[in-house]
């Protein structure tokens, strides 16, 4: 049986790539994991390659028992985001590429990067304003049959293939678009 | 392949058991009677893949906890090894030991496999009086997740007895 995505992508998530795409792909991904870690990088060449088919939606699937900063990274990544939208992905992509930084003074290093206030998304951190949002995503992903990180879906449909640049590419060729 | 042990089906009565999860503690389905129990049958402790079924049902235990929900981990790994592969991923639901006699309580619920001598990866829901409500055998290198189990309690609040699928 094939998993499928139980909540359909909205303006709510956070989305890459043109509006437009026929296209989209929903990674659930954890900060804290070195798959997801991998697979960032990969996902960016996917829209490069394939501009103007494919965009992508993000959501957070922190598993706390084997990376317990996992659900701070989150709740940081929206609690930047929540000031400035624009600022999830530079946010989103310097967490995956400075994994070993994520720790308790995560927020002062993001927020440094990022030139953002870093009292601001501390204060948000801490009283878990982003919690609910972040466990939203959870809960779609385990209802919609995430079972473990990165998990993807492409147009609704779970991705189980390889993560290999030429398989992730054939595999968004191949979604059928209605015209 | 399993030993030819049929699994129970829905609407039957669940095996009962007791098995251990320390050197003087043994876990059975009695000790829950009154709440649903999710049953989840494993190979075994370690696998190499980053969230893993088991570390995953930690992660959503939460959520099985909205429903009243027990969870209990199955394999025949020996208690020590379940001990470190608990402590090494945060995992403080029970994981039991179907150690010895080897693998009794998987063949009872049909998901022995007497080629590698493990438990298949497999899935039951037993409702709060120890009936069958739901399985599932998930192909063994297949992570099954757990929007299935989520499901299967949604349908047993509901109050259907779900079909195996």
């Amino acid at each position: 049986m094939t998993a499928r995505l139980t909540e359909p992508v909205t303006a709510a998530d956070h989305l890459r790539g043109p509006r437009e795409a026929p296209v989209t792909v929903v990674e659930y991904g954890d900060y804290q994991c070195p798959y997801c870690a991998a697979a960032n990088p990969l996902l960016r060449r996917v829209l490069a390659e394939r501009p103007g088919r494919v965009r992508l939606a993000y959501r957070h699937f922190p598993l706390p028992n084997l990376h317990p900063f996992a659900e701070r990274a989150a709740q940081a990544a929206e609690a930047v985001a929540e000031a400035d939208a624009e600022r999830f992905w530079p946010a989103h992509d310097w967490l995956y590429a400075h994994q070993e930084l994520i720790g308790p003074d995560l927020v002062p290093r993001l927020c440094a990067h990022l030139g953002t206030d870093a009292e601001a998304v501390q204060r948000a951190v801490d009283a878990g304003a982003h919690r609910e949002r972040v466990s939203r995503d959870f809960a779609s992903g385990v209802r919609s049959g995430v079972n473990g990180t990165p998990t993807l879906y492409l147009n609704g449909v779970r991705y189980d293939g390889s993560h290999d640049l030429a398989d992730l590419l054939a595999a968004v060729d191949a979604v059928p678009v209605s015209a | 392949m399993t030993d030819g042990n049929a699994m129970p089906m829905p609407g039957e009565r669940a095996p009962d058991f007791a098995l251990p999860t320390f050197p003087d503690q043994r876990v059975g389905l009695a000790d829950y009677r009154g709440r649903p129990v999710v049953l989840a049958f494993y190979p075994a402790d370690w696998s190499p893949v980053c969230g893993d079924q088991m570390s995953l049902y930690q992660a959503v235990s939460p959520v099985f906890a909205q429903y009243d929900a027990a969870l209990l981990g199955i394999s025949v790994d020996g208690i020590w090894s379940h001990r470190a592969f608990a402590q090494q991923r945060n995992i403080d639901y029970p994981l039991l030991s179907d150690f010895e006699p080897k693998g009794e309580v998987s063949r009872e619920y049909g998901v022995y496999s007497p080629v590698d001598g493990v438990a298949e990866r497999s899935l039951f829901l037993i409702d709060s009086d120890g009936t069958i409500a739901w399985s599932f055998l998930s192909p063994r290198g297949v992570n099954p997740g757990a929007d299935g189990i989520l499901a299967a309690l949604d349908a047993l609040e509901n109050g259907r007895v779900v079909v195996r699928r």
